[in-house]
């Protein structure tokens, strides 16, 4: 008797995404439903709901998996693994954080409704499926979810055109990166024989490829789709568009979720199943490390609009976080994961700043908006100030042991030049996050307005100075989960 | 062995007052008492340390006062202190420049913010110092970094934001190649005793390394140290740094960071990597020399005299380099007793000038003639300081250049003959500078202004005793410092440095 065999399913497995997408549908119905006034922050608190139920299950998942050791399910296409729990957790947080913003943001521009509520649940459900994604096919369609939502979300802004315009030059080459994508899977399919990374990877260690071009070329083009996403030079063009255009608060979702959706995703790619061919994508990667760095500290030294310097700061960001990837150890691993989960609530709450200094119709973003902040307001100027210190990697914040893990993970591979590359980048990348910290401290009497914090913005800027102060001093027990992770990884 | 408790006390004092300085912030001029009762408990504490010191602990080497604790595991990361001759004699400077600088520099505008900065940037120099650990003494030696950017960008001249970023951004990339070159060498050592992550003193230097790998390590630490200190050819903040930060940032900048660039050049560099130390000793040399020489040139000419003391500085820094690389124990001896010379002769040199220009709005030289006449206990505590900068036998100064000279002579003698010239040198640029600012007669508002305030004299009395008694009788800190450098040559000849 043929017909569909249903596979086994472990549920706790893919729980994660079962709740976001869950969510997203409720939500869907309620705002039907519900009179348009209230809907803002019921979608909200149903997020932040979300958000804790989800970070609960990954605490299970954590226990079941420090127990029973890393499993696939659903027809080895979805891992549960302490390397997809981090990644859960990092994604949980940084929606529940992302929200909290988009609800004042939206407050203040008027805008009722739950649709943003409502679309970064369903991206970060892309995102979810990607970082415990076994397969190439499931990667691609945790890609596509991730994306489809944020085409929406960037062009969400109706008052501007910029946004209208970001969103199309977002969704013309993601579309194109994802079509990269596509190729890249279909060609190592085409010399592998699966896009399953486990059956990949089983396939390469036990065969000789005689005629690598067709797996070369896949693993190119994969690479290209993932340099796409997560914006390493020279992939990297849209990124200060869209992040300009964007409303502010889906900057920050850019900036956190889509990179730790993509970035694990790479890792899982390169090291579960390219692990054999190492040394054929390291040469490439360490091109594109070094671009990246260098690039993009470089050309954000001439920003004006911090939306555009801060897309410049989060490529050089990139370029550090591929440096864990490139080091394919298990401390580079937890390097990638360590620098991830602290890099998105940091960013976050920058984005959040930002955010409420872009004023009503979200267009004050000249640096020059933020002179004397801090003599002003010095609360809101100090915590972007520490939040900017994080991200230069000043010690005692966590971005120093987030620079320094990648840093150490790439060294004990042998990178030493590379390494070298990146933290003289990130002493040019000073030069900008410092100057703008400056200006907040500038001596200016200029009769700038004071900028009221709405609670749960606050509550969202606290969050990412504490996990930049609180770590910075502290990194200990989380340097340590994230390295157990790793161990816990499936082979 | 003392306990470690004390030193732990040394760096959590000036961090405390810092917090309670910034806290306090509205009271007017309570965070200035609470920065001058630091102040004078941590003088009080680091005199009771070097008191205490015993350079004889069995097992421990010179160290004192030693412990360590592992704070993260994978990271390596550890809290580690430990005291020997040559950090003792840092200790004690930090806290009497913390003193000199809030006493003598004190500025009114944000008061509490100013207060606690310079506490902080205390408290991370003297965490440097005694870190035993490479990787804690690197966090440290970075954080130093903040408060002095703070302090220069928020309370310098009118460059002042030119000169604070080209300060960081210059270190900052300096101490890049440094922590590459940490990391590297942890796990080097890590690979070769296949245990723990680890970046203790003790252990690293027993690392095993080829002269190749010691040489490029050399130069990674070696570049972070030489921006720091500054030598040529990497001085170029330097100046207008000096020059734009408010006195006490001057003090700061050119009594206590400089020193960290030379203790990290002697501790870390020739410490960890004596093998590099043949092959790269002409080179160091060289740069040294150039940079006594350039720096007295260059002071000849500068009409500010600030940036006279600057450049002064950099020679200074010049034989204190030559005195680390030649090998010499004699060379090496004076030039841990120079970094503590210079810090006090340096710091009465910004005192007085920041009091000149307080009363002449200036630092020109041109703007400044017969002072003499006017303010006479100045003209007085100039000369004696000066006097001290030049080596005039009697005074602090003579007895460190004068052992530096003499173990360079011994070892390097073309070297040793060309660092003698700067001495000169020194005396020429010095003695013109006293002859235009002082000598002459006193004319408009040169002739109005007033001597030194009773507490302005009291500011500048320990810098003089400090100058005569250690020209005097040196013996003291001579015996502390002494068996460390002995221990630390024994460990760096094995490898062929002679004498």
């Amino acid at each position: 008797m043929s017909g569909l065999v249903i596979p086994s399913i472990h549920y706790l497995a893919i729980l994660p995404i079962l709740i976001f997408f869950g969510a997203s549908l409720l939500l869907l119905v309620v705002s039907a439903l519900v009179d348009t006034k209230v809907t803002t922050l019921l979608a909200t608190a149903i997020t932040a709901l979300t958000g804790v139920a989800t970070i609960v299950v990954a605490i299970l998942q954590w226990s079941y998996v420090a127990n029973h050791g890393a499993s696939t399910t659903v027809a080895h296409a979805v891992v549960l693994d302490g390397f997809a729990v981090v990644g859960t957790v990092a994604i949980a947080a940084s929606v529940v954080l992302s929200s909290f913003v988009a609800y004042d943001w939206a407050r203040r521009e008027r805008v009722a409704g739950a649709d943003f509520h409502i679309l970064a649940l369903a991206s970060a459900t892309g995102a979810l499926l990607m970082v415990s994604a076994n397969d190439l096919i499931v990667i691609f369609l945790g890609l596509e979810i991730l994306s489809i939502g944020l085409y929406v979300l960037v062009g969400f802004d109706r008052h501007r055109t910029t946004s209208a315009e970001a969103s199309l030059k977002y969704f013309l080459l993601g579309g194109f990166a994802s079509a990269i994508f596509i190729y890249g899977a279909a060609l190592v399919y085409g010399a592998t024989g699966s896009t399953n990374l486990g059956s990949i990877a089983y396939f390469l260690s036990n065969n000789l490829v005689l005629h690598p071009g067709l797996l070369y070329a896949g693993g190119a083009l994969l690479l290209i789709g993932f340099a796409f996403k997560v914006a390493a030079v020279p992939f990297h063009l849209w990124s200060p568009d869209v992040y300009e255009g964007a409303p502010t608060p889906v900057t920050g979702v850019m900036a956190s979720i889509v990179k730790v959706g993509a970035f694990l995703a790479l890792l899982r790619v390169l090291i579960s199943a390219l692990g054999t061919q190492l040394d054929t994508w390291r040469p490439i990667l360490f091109v594109l490390i070094a671009l990246t760095c260098v690039v993009g500290a470089v050309v954000a030294l001439v920003q004006r609009n911090v939306k555009r310097l801060l897309a410049y700061s989060s490529i050089n960001q990139a370029g550090f976080i591929l440096l864990g990837v490139w080091s394919g150890s298990a401390r580079g691993v937890a390097a990638t994961l360590f620098f991830v989960l602290t890099y998105a609530p940091v960013v976050i709450a920058t984005f959040a700043v930002v955010t409420l200094m872009g004023g009503r119709g979200d267009e004050l973003h000249s640096i020059d908006h933020y002179r004397g902040l801090a003599r002003r307001q010095p609360w809101l100027g100090g915590a972007l100030t520490v939040l900017l210190l994080s991200q230069l990697g000043a010690r005692l914040t966590v971005g120093f042991y987030a620079k320094c893990t990648v840093l150490a993970a790439a060294i004990d591979s042998g990178g030493g030049a590379l390494a070298l590359v990146a933290i003289l980048s990130a002493a040019v990348a000073a030069y900008f996050y410092l100057r703008w910290a400056m200006w907040l401290y500038a001596d200016d009497d200029v009769e700038a307005t004071r900028v009221v914090v709405p609670p749960m913005t606050g509550v969202v800027i606290g969050v990412g100075v504490v996990v930049a102060i609180l770590f910075g001093l502290w990194p200990g027990p989380l340097v340590t989960w994230c390295q157990h992770a790793p161990l816990l990884f499936l082979p | 062995m003392h306990s470690s408790i004390y030193l732990t006390v040394l760096i959590v004092v000036p961090l405390f007052g810092a917090l309670v300085a910034a806290l306090k912030g509205r009271t007017p001029g309570l965070s200035y008492a609470v920065g001058v009762g630091t102040a004078s408990v941590e003088l009080v504490l680091s005199l009771v340390v070097a008191l205490l010191y015993n350079p004889h602990v069995k097992g421990a080497g010179t160290w004192d006062f030693m412990s360590r604790h592992v704070l993260s595991a994978p990271l390596g990361l550890a809290y580690d202190v430990a005291l020997d001759g040559i950090s003792l004699l840092m200790v004690v400077l930090t806290a009497l420049v913390l003193f000199l600088a809030l006493l003598g520099a004190r500025d009114r505008r944000h008061e509490p913010a100013f207060v606690a900065w310079l506490l902080l940037l205390t408290g991370f120099t003297m965490a440097s110092f005694l870190s035993h650990d490479v990787l804690e003494f690197f966090i440290f030696f970075e954080l130093t970094l903040v408060p002095s950017y703070f302090l220069i960008s928020g309370w310098g001249g009118a460059q002042r934001s030119r000169a604070a970023l080209k300060f960081f951004i210059y270190t900052f990339t300096g101490s890049a190649f440094l922590f590459i070159g940490i990391l590297y060498l942890g796990f080097m050592n890590q690979h070769q005793t296949e245990g723990a992550l680890s970046f203790s003193y003790s252990v690293l230097d027993h690392t095993a390394m080829s002269h190749g790998t010691a040489v490029w390590l050399f130069l990674a630490f070696a570049i972070a140290f030489a921006v720091k200190s500054p030598i040529f050819p990497f001085h170029t903040w330097s100046p207008v740094t000096y020059a734009e930060a408010p006195t006490a940032g001057s003090i700061e900048l050119s009594a206590l960071l400089a020193k960290l660039g030379t203790y990290g050049l002697l501790r870390f560099a020739v410490g960890l990597f004596p093998l590099a130390l043949p092959t790269l000793r002409p080179l160091l040399l060289t740069l040294a020399v150039i940079s006594i020489l350039y720096g007295s040139l260059v002071a000849c000419a500068t009409p500010d005299l600030k940036r006279l003391v600057a450049y002064s500085s950099l020679a200074q820094m010049g034989f204190i380099t030559l005195g680390i690389v030649t090998g010499s124990k004699i060379a090496m001896v004076g030039a841990v007793l120079l970094m503590f010379n210079h810090g006090v002769i340096t710091a009465g040199f910004f005192l007085i000038v920041g009091f000149l220009e307080k009363r002449r709005g200036s630092y020109q030289i041109k703007d400044m003639t017969g002072l003499q006449g006017p303010a006479p206990v100045f003209a007085a505590i100039f000369t004696v300081v000066m006097m001290a900068s030049i080596g005039l036998p009697g005074l602090s100064g003579f007895v460190s250049e004068y052992l530096i000279l003499i173990g360079t002579f011994g070892t390097h003698a073309w070297w040793g003959a060309a660092a003698t010239l700067g001495v000169v040198a020194a005396a020429a640029y010095l003695l013109w500078a006293y002859q235009r600012v002082f000598h002459g007669e006193a004319k408009g508002p040169n002739a109005e202004i007033t001597d030194a305030t009773p507490k302005e004299r009291w500011v500048l009395v320990p810098v003089v005793v400090l100058i005569v008694a250690l020209g005097v009788f040196p013996h003291p800190v001579l015996d502390r410092i002494t068996p460390s450098v002995t221990q630390l040559i024994h460990h760096v000849a094995p490898a062929g440095v002679n004498k």
